[in-house]
């Protein structure tokens, strides 16, 4: 099949590819680019294992083509701790509050959060069930997911100090 | 000598992580980077992908596959089909249970998306195309859907292949779709129990197919190096030793040639224990093609084909005294065990531990019989997060004691605590022949009853009754059997459950420690190093735990059934205890005293009356090589393998209540609180997970969750667009507490709790759904309680406008 140019900009770095038209975003960062942090739980969108954040939007990538996103500007899980090296709010919040079991959802659902976050910067515990249910978890029920979430906003907010 | 005189015991305490501390989980720190290594994130150098051409039928003759075009698909390398493995006797292979299963389909399919070719190209869209290249004739044959058709004179013989067999392993068949009976019990005493009763009641409860539906699905890479001969598969395994024995003896390969890995998991809940033929189809294709190749299932392939749970078809009966003292109970199952029988149990256990399922109750007689049959459905049978059958079991008998409750009109609660096995009947035998450890279970549902207001709440609710509206209570006072087990039990093709650790403690004072079994989310890298660390004085962040890579761990049986702590913990703690007891003499030496005046604490041994004469841990571990007792094999490790004398029997009382909408036959989960005892707790923040999470996948299975088909064995939705998965929406918000009965023969006393939530919620979620009609005299509800069918049984009462 033929093959076309794709040329983005992941995790602040110039990428650039070619790609057979079908192949979808989620390969290309794993396959092509050897980004495995997001996963492949259901190749439907249902799940969200692969949700990445593209040009300020969170996108499931295993219903994405590689060359939609062409010229897009795309965060993944592995480009999410502070320039420092530091672990962000949200990573943080994930290990203080026992975010995560297995990790297969997990960096789908700090990407989702993060953009949660972004557009309500204080959700309330609802509003943060509502932003993460295109994100599935078989694990730990979400509880723990929302106080990751709510620990990132409070830290976010100022009203925390740093990790206990 | 020591190198923390300066601080108190809290302080050494703390410093050491050790049993009882919230500890933060050491494997989040590269599950949160994006650095986990799961099956689907190996990548070799020369790697290829296969991926299955599935049946469309349930029952078909396959007239002619034709490979050509397939073959002829640019970066298709190979197309393998049963004639492919015939000759090296790998179209078949044995599954756990005794029985054969068709790796690729020989001539006949038995069930929709069975795999039937095997196509193997140079990435997954090149095998895409060849999948869809491959031409196959069949033949429709008639469908056996209905276990309860399986047994008719004129019912279709699916299995050809062990039509003329009286075994295919696990006792005598009466039926060429019959797989065994399995009978336990006293009958006779339970047929006098019954006769003499004065009240009996009985119920068909029909626990539903269902997937465990990790979020990670199955996969593998199976690594074939031509020049050694060595073999290396890495795979989703939540045994991987067991795999390694089954590799050899399937593929015939001497054992030591073959490792197998299983790197990070993404959840199994018994669906990651079975062998698939994907495994051995990747195996076939890497000796072939001399490249390693990569199999990964999707999620349809997931739902439909790897390892259901459940479907067990249960009659269960109970005699009882007037004032509602259980005196007998009668069990029948039929348990649709799909095309072939490959459900994971151990050997000698065709149900599984079932017979526990007297459950919490003194019943001085019981009688359980189990018929095994084909249909044209996927085979598996797996424990979804639960120790084998115990969840069946447990929902059976929690359902029928609320319904005994209703029959002879007593609280549900005062039912329970009636007939409860008293604390002081422990060490308790059942009258299935179980040994229970210990428990206390009037304290745990006292404790539950007055967290939750017990007798505010059904003053509600008959309140809410007059007014018309809808609101349940469910009790569920649940035991469980896990830790599978002592081998005299139990046992894998002939290998006794043992778990198995080995530590190794380094000059410096730090160490690693590998076991036989395999976290898919547990937590085992921190909870393993907290027992350690308890039991060595040294600190849990200085331990490292490995398991999964059989090259390197001892030999053991797995993680599922809860058996991780119970089993592979105490392994740990002996390990660790052989270690100390070196320690002790080389400290001994070290401080010029006999072993005998050196007492242990903390993190050090001191001289009996001079405190100040101490040897830390720290400090033996260098001296293990370096300056040793005359005649002391030097060094610091020490392996053990725990061959456990008695299941554990963690235990907990739930209660959940419910709201429900006669209109809509909407259920909102208004509140449920869980306790559970699970004897010593080693991470306390690690327990309320595994009860979140369990709970949730009981919420899951008793809400929404279920494998439908129609009657020509088609499978109606196996797609997360269908089948419920609850999102953070849906979920209830989960209370919990606990008590310590510790376990009397386990080394540090604790139990295993991650499948305690799943056994326990199913019932209390089911029982308050049903709690809700009780007063309009309905006994039973099936599962699960969508809208939908809460809605047709309000609509059959008159109320559902």
């Amino acid at each position: 099949m033929n093959k076309t140019a794709v040329k983005m900009t992941v995790n602040g770095q110039a990428v650039e590819g070619q790609v057979e038209p079908r192949l979808l975003l989620i390969h290309f960062l794993r396959e092509n680019l050897g980004l495995t942090g997001p996963h492949v739980g259901c190749e439907t969108s249902h799940c969200g294992a692969c949700t990445v954040d593209l040009d300020g939007t969170s996108i499931k990538s295993c219903t994405v083509f590689a060359v939609q996103a062409e010229g897009a500007s795309i965060t993944t899980i592995e480009g999410m701790a502070n320039a420092d090296g530091t672990l962000s709010a949200l990573q943080e919040g994930f290990m203080q509050e026992h975010g995560l079991q297995c990790g297969f959802c997990t960096p789908g659902m700090i990407m989702r959060a993060h953009r949660l976050l972004q557009e309500n910067r204080d959700p309330s515990d609802d509003e943060i069930r509502m932003g993460l249910s295109g994100n599935l978890c078989r694990c730990t029920g979400y509880q723990n997911i929302v106080k990751a979430v709510r620990y990132a906003a409070d830290k976010l907010n100022g009203r925390q100090e740093a990790a206990e | 000598m020591s190198d923390a005189s300066e601080m108190t015991l809290e302080q050494r305490e703390a410093t050491i992580g050790g049993i009882g501390c919230a500890r933060r989980r050491k494997e989040d720190v590269r599950f949160i980077q994006g650095k986990g290594n799961y099956v689907d994130d190996v990548k070799l150098p020369g790697q290829v992908f296969g991926d299955f051409v599935r049946s469309p039928h349930a029952h078909a003759r396959i007239k002619s596959i034709d490979t050509e075009k397939a073959l002829a698909v640019p970066g298709v390398l190979a197309v393998l089909t049963a004639n492919d493995l015939k000759p090296l006797n790998l179209h078949w292979m044995p599954t756990l249970a005794g029985d054969s299963q068709a790796v690729l389909a020989d001539e006949k399919v038995h069930f929709q998306n069975q795999e039937v070719a095997f196509v193997i190209g140079e990435d997954r869209y090149a095998v895409s195309d060849g999948v869809q290249a491959v031409e196959i004739d069949y033949e429709d044959l008639p469908v056996l859907v209905d276990p309860k058709q399986a047994l008719a004179k004129d019912a279709p013989v699916l299995r050809e292949d062990a039509a003329a067999k009286d075994d295919v392993g696990q006792g005598p068949r009466k039926h060429p779709n019959h797989i065994f009976n399995w009978d336990v019990g006293d009958k006779g005493a339970t047929d006098k129990a019954f006769a003499g009763a004065a009240v009996t009641v009985k119920e068909d409860v029909l626990y539903q197919r269902v997937h465990p539906c990790p979020l990670e699905p199955c996969g593998c890479v199976a690594s074939m190096d031509k020049i050694t001969g060595e073999l290396t598969v890495y795979g989703t395994f939540q045994a991987p030793h067991v795999v390694r024995t089954i590799v050899s003896l399937i593929a015939g390969l001497p054992e030591h040639k073959i490792r197998v890995i299983a790197p990070d998991i993404g959840g199994g809940f018994g669906n990651k224990v079975g062998a698939y033929p994907g495994y051995v189809c990747s195996v076939v294709g890497t000796i072939v093609l001399g490249r390693p190749v990569k199999w990964v299932e999707n999620r349809i392939d997931n739902i439909s084909t790897t390892a259901f749970a459940r479907d067990y078809h249960m009659t269960g009966e109970l005699a009882a005294d007037e004032d509602g003292r259980i005196t007998g109970l009668r069990v029948y199952v039929l348990a649709d065990h799909g095309a072939f029988n490959a459900h994971a149990q151990p050997t000698k256990w065709p149900a599984g531990l079932f017979s526990i399922v007297t459950g919490s109750y003194d019943i001085p007689a019981a009688h359980v019989s189990v018929d095994g049959v084909y249909t044209n459905k996927a085979p598996g049978g797996v424990a979804y997060r639960c120790s084998f059958r115990v969840t069946e079991a447990s929902y059976l008998i929690e359902r029928m004691i609320d319904v005994l409750a209703q029959k002879v009109g007593l609280d549900k609660a005062e039912i329970r605590a009636r007939n409860f096995i008293k604390p002081e009947q422990f060490p308790y035998t059942s009258c299935l022949g179980w040994d229970y450890d210990s428990g206390d279970y009037p304290r745990a549902l006292a404790k539950v009853l007055d967290a939750v207001d017990y007798k505010g709440l059904r003053e509600e609710q008959a309140e809410k009754r007059e007014r018309g509206e809808l609101m349940g209570i469910g009790i569920a006072t649940f035991t469980e059997i896990v830790g599978a087990g002592p081998s005299r039990n139990c046992d894998i093709l002939g290998i006794g459950m043992f778990d198995s650790c080995e530590i190794r403690v380094h000059p410096t004072g730090s160490a690693i420690a590998r076991l036989g079994t395999k976290s898919q989310g547990q937590g085992h890298e921190t909870t393993y190093a907290q027992i350690i660390a308890t039991e060595l004085g040294l600190p849990s962040d200085d331990i490292a735990v490995e398991e999964g890579d059989t090259d390197t761990a001892p030999y053991g049986l797995g993680t599922y059934g809860s058996r991780s702590t119970p089993v592979a913990g105490a392994a740990a703690a002996h390990a660790a205890r052989k270690i100390r007891a070196k320690a002790q003499k080389i400290a001994a030496h070290m401080l010029e005293v006999a072993e005998g005046d050196l007492e242990w604490e903390i993190d050090r041994f001191k001289v009996k009356g001079l405190p100040e004469k101490v040897a830390t841990m720290k400090q033996i571990a260098f001296a293990a090589y370096q300056s040793l007792p005359e005649g002391m094999e030097p060094g610091l490790e020490a392996v053990n393998y725990y061959d456990p004398p008695n299941f554990t029997y963690p235990f907990g009382a739930y209660l959940c209540v419910v709201d429900v909408d006669r209109l809509t036959g909407e259920v909102k989960v208004r509140r449920f609180y869980a306790l559970d005892d699970c004897g010593t707790r080693i991470n306390p923040m690690i327990i309320e997970g595994q009860v979140h999470g369990g709970l949730t996948e009981a919420f899951a299975i008793a809400m929404g969750q279920e494998l439908i088909f129609d009657e020509t064995g088609n499978i109606q939705g196996a797609s997360l667009m269908d089948y419920f998965v609850p999102t953070a929406v849906e979920t209830p918000v989960w209370e919990t507490g606990h008590t310590v009965t510790p376990s009397p023969h386990h080394p540090i006393g604790a139990k295993g709790v991650g499948e305690s939530p799943n056994v326990g919620g199913v019932s209390a979620f089911s029982n308050a759904v049903v709690d809700a009609f009780a007063h309009l005299d309905v006994t039973h509800m099936p599962m699960p309680h969508t809208p939908w069918r809460v809605w047709k049984q309000c609509e059959a009462l008159g109320i559902g406008e």
